[in-house]
């Protein structure tokens, strides 16, 4: 076992088979059977910051891939301009994300590394987008950092093309990790709760932590929402979170 | 500070022109929203962008502006159109 490890843009068959780009990151030799982890960026896009999120990962010892969600709209395009068509819009279609991650986590089973477990992590929309893959898909682990309208409806006149999908919450198919800032209003504290309500009442295993003195997007480092004590322990718990579902 | 996406967008057809890394291209569209920013050091700020959908998403101006300074552009546009002699505009 070393700890190198490959980091690279890959083609991945995303929904409908569609050829979509991705980045991938995984240990070089883990010297082990290893689980895996679809990152879903955050709205601003398929950035640099996201691709970090993808390393940190596998250097943590986990096969990881970040799918381009924003490829078929603006292949090769920077991803701030492919964020802004993206968002001109209304954001990428659930049905479209679901076959996105699916493909992505067939990549990563088909690993030689891979231990057959997968988890999902997203971020602000990519929040929502992990709890959707988790009901819809069948996935071992999944993150939701601050993932905003799973509960509560899109204000009207926003050109955002996503409705609440808590009613889903019974056929979710994994645990489900959420962290969020206690200072967030999209998701809100009265948002969190009532998705809490909602996987309690589905009896589903859940574990969720609200960060006081933060709001949305604290992981950011580069920006200035960034809180480092929430983000330092967020990545704690996020792998004590995939050591205890995605070890073989 | 409270932090949050606030997903707060208003789309405008626009007709002109702007120019953007590969030079002069004919606008069609516009999105004014308030959002995190891509360089602007700020939480939040008042984006624009200028787009020509047709011509693909690198075709795009984009501004990231303080509130204070995007009502203060606000007002100097209409500001000027407001001295413009009739006829012209």
């Amino acid at each position: 076992m070393s700890d190198a490890f490959i980091a690279e843009t890959i083609t991945i068959t995303g929904d409908g088979g569609t050829e979509i780009e991705a980045y991938s990151a995984r240990p070089a030799d883990p010297g082990k059977q290893i689980g895996g982890v679809v990152v879903i960026h955050h709205m601003p896009g398929y950035d640099r910051e996201s691709k970090e999120h993808v390393l940190r990962i596998a250097a943590e010892g986990y096969n990881a891939v970040m799918p381009n969600l924003y490829h078929r709209e603006a292949p090769g395009a920077d991803p701030d301009d492919a964020a802004a068509t993206a968002r001109a819009n209304g954001g990428v279609p659930d049905d479209r994300l679901v076959g996105d991650v699916k493909g992505a986590a067939e990549y990563l089973k088909g690993l030689p590394t891979a231990n057959g477990k997968v988890g999902t992590i997203g971020y602000c929309s990519g929040g929502r987008q992990s709890f959707l893959a988790g009901v819809s898909l069948q996935i071992d682990a999944a993150v939701d950092c601050y993932g905003a309208f799973i509960v509560g409806e899109v204000p009207e006149g926003l050109p955002l093309k996503v409705g609440p999908i808590v009613d889903k919450t019974p056929n979710l198919s994994c645990p489900l990790l959420g962290l969020f800032g206690a200072e967030d209003q999209y998701p809100s504290p009265d948002h969190v709760k009532e998705l809490e309500e909602a996987l309690k009442a589905a009896g589903k295993t859940y574990e969720f932590h609200s960060y006081e003195g933060a709001g949305h997007s604290f992981f950011s480092a580069d920006r200035p929402a960034y809180r480092p004590e929430a983000a330092v322990d967020g990545w704690n718990k996020v792998f004590e979170f995939y050591g205890k579902y995605l070890s073989a | 500070m409270r932090t949050m996406c606030t997903y707060i967008t208003e789309k405008v057809a626009v007709s002109g022109s702007a120019k953007g890394a590969s030079g002069w291209f004919k606008v069609t569209d516009g999105s004014v929203y308030f959002d995190h920013p891509v360089h602007a050091p700020e939480g939040h700020t008042l984006n624009i962008d200028f787009l020509a959908p047709e011509a693909g998403p690198s075709a795009r101006v984009a501004v990231e502006l303080t509130a204070e300074s995007a009502r203060a552009l606000a007002k100097a546009i209409e500001s000027v159109l407001d001295q413009v002699p009739p006829g012209l505009a």
